[in-house]
C-alpha cells in the first residue's frame, strides 16, 4: 500500500518506534501528526547524521557565503574578460573559468559530488534572490510571474541544443576573453529573466547547457539526496518539500523528493532538508554509478545528451589536443565556409553518426536474443551505458589540457586585470606544463576504467530483461561499440 | 557464482592485468642514429605536425617560424626552444624514452596558442597497446564478476 493519505499513517503509527518519523523537534511544531517512520532496515550512510555537516547544510548562511563568493568570482571573471588583455591565455577571466573552474569541475566536483556545483553556482543567484524577495529566507511574495514552464519544453532538448551550439563555437569561446565575458553575462541575464517569468529554477533545469551535462554525469556520483522513508512522504499530505513552507522554498528544481530515483535534476540545494518537518531527508553516501541501476525515468533526450557529451569529448580531443592545424583554424574561424563545414560535421557526428552506429549495435543485440522490447526502449536504456565512458573521456581529455595549462593561472592571478599588479608575487611566472611524463598513463588508466565500467553497465541494463548469459549476449554489440569509442579516444589522447 | 570461484577468477585476472601492464616487451633492436628534423611553425600549427624517432636516437629539431615568434616544448623531455620569425633555432636531446610526446608552442602567439600542438613518436607506443589490452581484460573481468543486481539508488 503506497496510497497517500493519513489513513495509512494512522494504521502505522502504532508500530512507530519512539522518536522516529516524528516531527523534527523544532519548537512550535507540536501540532504535526505522527507519520510512518523510517524502517530499521535503513543501511545507507546518511551524512546528515554527522552534526557538524548537518548544521552546515541546514543553515542558509554557509551556502549564502559561498554563493556570494562565487558570484564575486564570476563578476571578476566577467570584468577581467571585458577589461583585461585580449590574449586568452593571459586573461584572468579565461584562465579562471576555462582552466581553474574547469579543472575543479571535471576532476573533483562532478565525479565526486555530482550536481554539488549547482548548489553554489552563482549564475541563478541574482534571479533567485529576486524570486524569493530575500537573500536568505525565501518569502512567498517575491518578484516575478511564477509561470509554469511550458509543458512541451519539459525535457532537456533545449539544453542539448544549447550545448551543441556552444560546442561548435568553443574554439572562440575558450580563447577570446571578450566572448567568454559576453557568454557569462548572457547566462546571468537569461537566468534572471527566466526567474522573473517562470517559477523556481527553470533556467537550471531546462536551459543551462552546463547543467545538462552535470546532471547526466551526476548519476555516477557517490552522494545523493533521498528520502529516508517513502511511506512518510506518501502520508504527509502537505508535501512541504515540494510546495514550500514557512521554513523554506518548495523544491527549486521542481522535484518531489519522495519520488527521487536519480540525481539528474536534483540541484543539491538542501531546501528539502530545511523544509521537511519530519526530518525525512538524507544525504546518502552510496556506490559510484548507483543511479544507472534504476530503470526508472530513462528518456530519449537524456540518451542524446549522452551521445552529445561523448561526441564532444572526442571532437575536443581532436581539435584541441590533436596535431591538425587546419582543423583548429576551421573551428576558430566562426562564420567562414570552413567553419560551417566543421560545425556541420561536428553536429552530424554527435547527433547522427554516434547514435546511428549505436542503434546498429543495439539492434544487433536485440536480434541475438530475439528481444520483445520496443526498439526505442532498448536504444534509450542502453544509451545509459555510455554515461561512465563519457565522464571518463572528459576526465582524460581534461587531464592533458589542465596540467599543460594550469601554470597560466599563476601570473593572471597576480595581475587579474592587466594593470601591472603583482598580488601574489607570481605576475612574471612563466608557463610550465606539469606531469607531462605521467599524464598519458593517467589518461590510459581513466579510459580503461571508463570502458570496463560502461561494459558492466551495459551488461546490467541487459540483465533487467534477461538472465545473465542471455543478457551478456544482448549487451555484447553495445560493449563492442564502447570498445570502439575507447579505441578512438585512446587514438586521440595517447597515440 | 560461488565465492571461492569469484576469488580465484579475480586473482587470475589480476595476475593477467599485472602481466599486461608491466611485463617487459622485447625492444626493437634498431641502432641509435642522429636524426635531424626541420619543423616549420606558423599560427597555429607545426609542419610536419608529427615526427618520429627510435629509442636512443640523437634528435635535433630545427625550428623555423614563418610568421610570429613561436616556441616548441617537448612533453616528457622538458626541453624547449624559441624561434624568431625567419631565424632557425635548434634543439637537441637524446630520445631515451619511448612513447608519444606532445610538442607544444611555448610562446604566446595568438588566440589559439594553447592548442598549437604537434607530436613526437619515439619507438613503439607500448602504453597504447597495453592500455587497449588492459581495457579488454578489465571489460571481461567486469562482465564476469560484477554483481548484476542489488544496489538501491
Ligand atoms: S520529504 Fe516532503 S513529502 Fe516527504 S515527509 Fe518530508 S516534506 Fe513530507
Ligand atoms: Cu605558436
Amino acid at each position: 500500500m503506497t496510497a497517500p493519505g493519513l489513513g495509512v499513517s494512522k494504521r502505522l503509527v502504532a508500530t512507530t518506534p519512539a522518536g522516529m518519523g516524528s516531527p523534527s523537534g523544532r519548537q512550535g511544531r507540536a501540532e504535526l501528526p505522527q507519520l510512518p517512520s523510517a524502517p530499521s532496515t535503513e543501511s545507507r550512510l546518511d551524512l546528515l547524521r554527522w552534526p557538524l555537516l548537518r548544521a552546515v547544510l541546514r543553515s542558509r548562511w554557509p551556502q549564502l557565503l559561498v554563493r556570494v563568493a562565487a558570484l564575486a568570482g564570476f563578476l571578476v571573471a566577467v570584468l577581467a574578460g571585458l577589461l583585461g588583455t585580449p590574449v586568452g591565455n593571459h586573461n584572468f577571466g579565461i584562465v579562471l573559468v576555462w582552466i581553474a573552474w574547469w579543472t575543479i569541475m571535471m576532476l573533483v566536483a562532478l565525479p565526486f559530488f555530482g550536481r554539488g556545483w549547482c548548489s553554489i553556482c552563482p549564475i541563478p543567484v541574482p534571479g533567485e534572490w529576486l524570486q524569493h524577495g530575500a537573500l536568505l529566507n525565501p518569502r512567498r511574495d517575491g518578484m516575478g510571474f511564477r509561470r509554469a514552464w511550458p509543458a512541451r519544453l519539459k525535457n532537456i532538448w533545449l539544453q542539448n541544443g544549447a550545448f551543441s551550439g556552444v560546442a561548435v563555437c568553443s574554439a572562440v569561446v575558450l580563447t577570446q576573453p571578450r566572448i567568454t565575458a559576453v557568454v557569462l553575462l548572457a547566462f546571468l541575464f537569461v537566468a534572471i529573466g527566466t526567474s522573473l517569468i517562470y517559477e523556481r529554477r527553470a533556467f537550471c533545469r531546462y536551459l543551462c547547457p552546463v547543467g545538462g551535462f552535470i546532471g547526466l554525469y551526476s548519476q555516477l556520483a557517490p552522494v545523493a539526496i533521498r528520502v529516508k522513508n517513502k511511506a512518510t512522504c506518501a502520508a504527509h499530505t502537505d508535501k512541504s518539500c515540494y510546495r514550500g513552507s514557512a521554513d523554506g522554498a518548495g523544491c527549486p528544481w521542481l522535484l518531489y523528493p519522495g519520488a527521487l530515483t536519480k540525481n539528474t535534476y536534483c540541484g543539491m540545494c538542501m531546501e528539502c532538508v530545511r523544509t521537511c518537518p519530519y526530518d525525512n531527508i538524507a544525504v546518502t553516501l552510496r556506490p559510484f554509478g548507483a543511479d544507472l541501476r534504476s530503470p526508472a525515468g530513462r528518456r530519449l533526450d537524456e540518451a542524446f545528451k549522452g551521445f552529445i557529451m561523448l561526441g564532444a569529448a572526442m571532437v575536443y580531443s581532436a581539435v584541441m589536443l590533436g596535431p591538425w592545424g587546419d582543423l583548429k583554424m576551421a573551428a576558430y574561424d566562426i562564420g567562414s565556409a570552413r567553419w560551417f563545414a566543421y560545425a556541420l560535421g561536428v553536429l552530424v557526428f554527435i547527433n547522427g553518426v554516434l547514435p546511428g552506429l549505436f542503434l546498429g549495435a543495439v539492434s544487433a543485440g536485440r536480434a541475438l536474443v530475439a528481444s520483445t522490447q520496443p526498439v526505442k526502449r532498448s536504444f534509450v536504456s542502453f544509451a545509459y551505458a555510455l554515461v561512465p565512458l563519457g565522464l571518463m573521456a572528459w576526465i582524460a581529455f581534461s587531464l592533458s589540457f589542465v596540467f599543460a595549462s594550469i601554470s597560466y593561472l599563476w601570473p593572471t592571478m597576480s595581475d587579474p586585470f592587466g594593470l601591472g599588479w603583482d598580488l601574489f608575487g607570481t605576475a612574471h611566472a612563466s608557463w610550465q606544463p606539469y606531469l607531462t611524463r605521467s599524464v598519458p598513463t593517467m589518461q590510459a588508466i581513466v579510459l580503461v576504467g571508463g570502458f570496463a565500467w560502461s561494459a558492466v553497465t551495459a551488461h546490467r541494463i541487459a540483465a533487467e530483461e534477461h538472465e545473465q548469459r542471455m543478457a551478456l549476449r544482448q549487451a555484447a554489440p553495445v560493449i563492442a561499440y564502447c570498445f570502439l569509442i575507447t579505441v578512438c579516444l585512446m587514438g586521440l589522447l595517447i597515440a | 557464482m560461488k565465492r571461492s570461484r569469484v576469488i580465484t577468477t579475480a586473482l587470475v585476472f589480476a595476475l593477467g592485468a599485472g602481466v599486461v601492464a608491466f611485463a617487459p616487451l622485447p625492444g626493437a633492436s634498431v641502432k641509435p642514429a642522429n636524426r635531424r628534423f626541420r619543423v616549420e611553425a606558423s599560427s597555429f600549427k607545426y609542419a610536419p605536425a608529427t615526427i618520429k624517432a627510435n629509442v636512443g636516437d640523437h634528435v635535433t629539431i630545427d625550428l623555423v617560424s614563418t610568421d610570429v615568434v613561436h616556441g616548441l616544448y617537448v612533453d616528457g623531455y622538458d626541453v624547449s626552444v624559441t624561434a624568431d620569425p625567419g631565424r632557425t633555432a635548434s634543439l637537441s636531446f637524446v630520445a631515451n624514452r619511448a612513447g608519444m610526446f606532445r610538442l607544444r608552442c611555448s610562446v604566446t602567439c595568438g588566440a589559439m596558442h594553447p592548442f598549437m600542438l604537434g607530436k613526437l613518436h619515439v619507438g613503439r607506443n607500448d602504453l597504447l597497446w597495453r592500455a587497449l589490452a588492459l581495457a579488454l581484460l578489465a571489460g571481461l573481468v567486469g562482465v564476469s564478476l560484477a554483481p548484476m543486481r542489488g544496489v538501491r539508488t
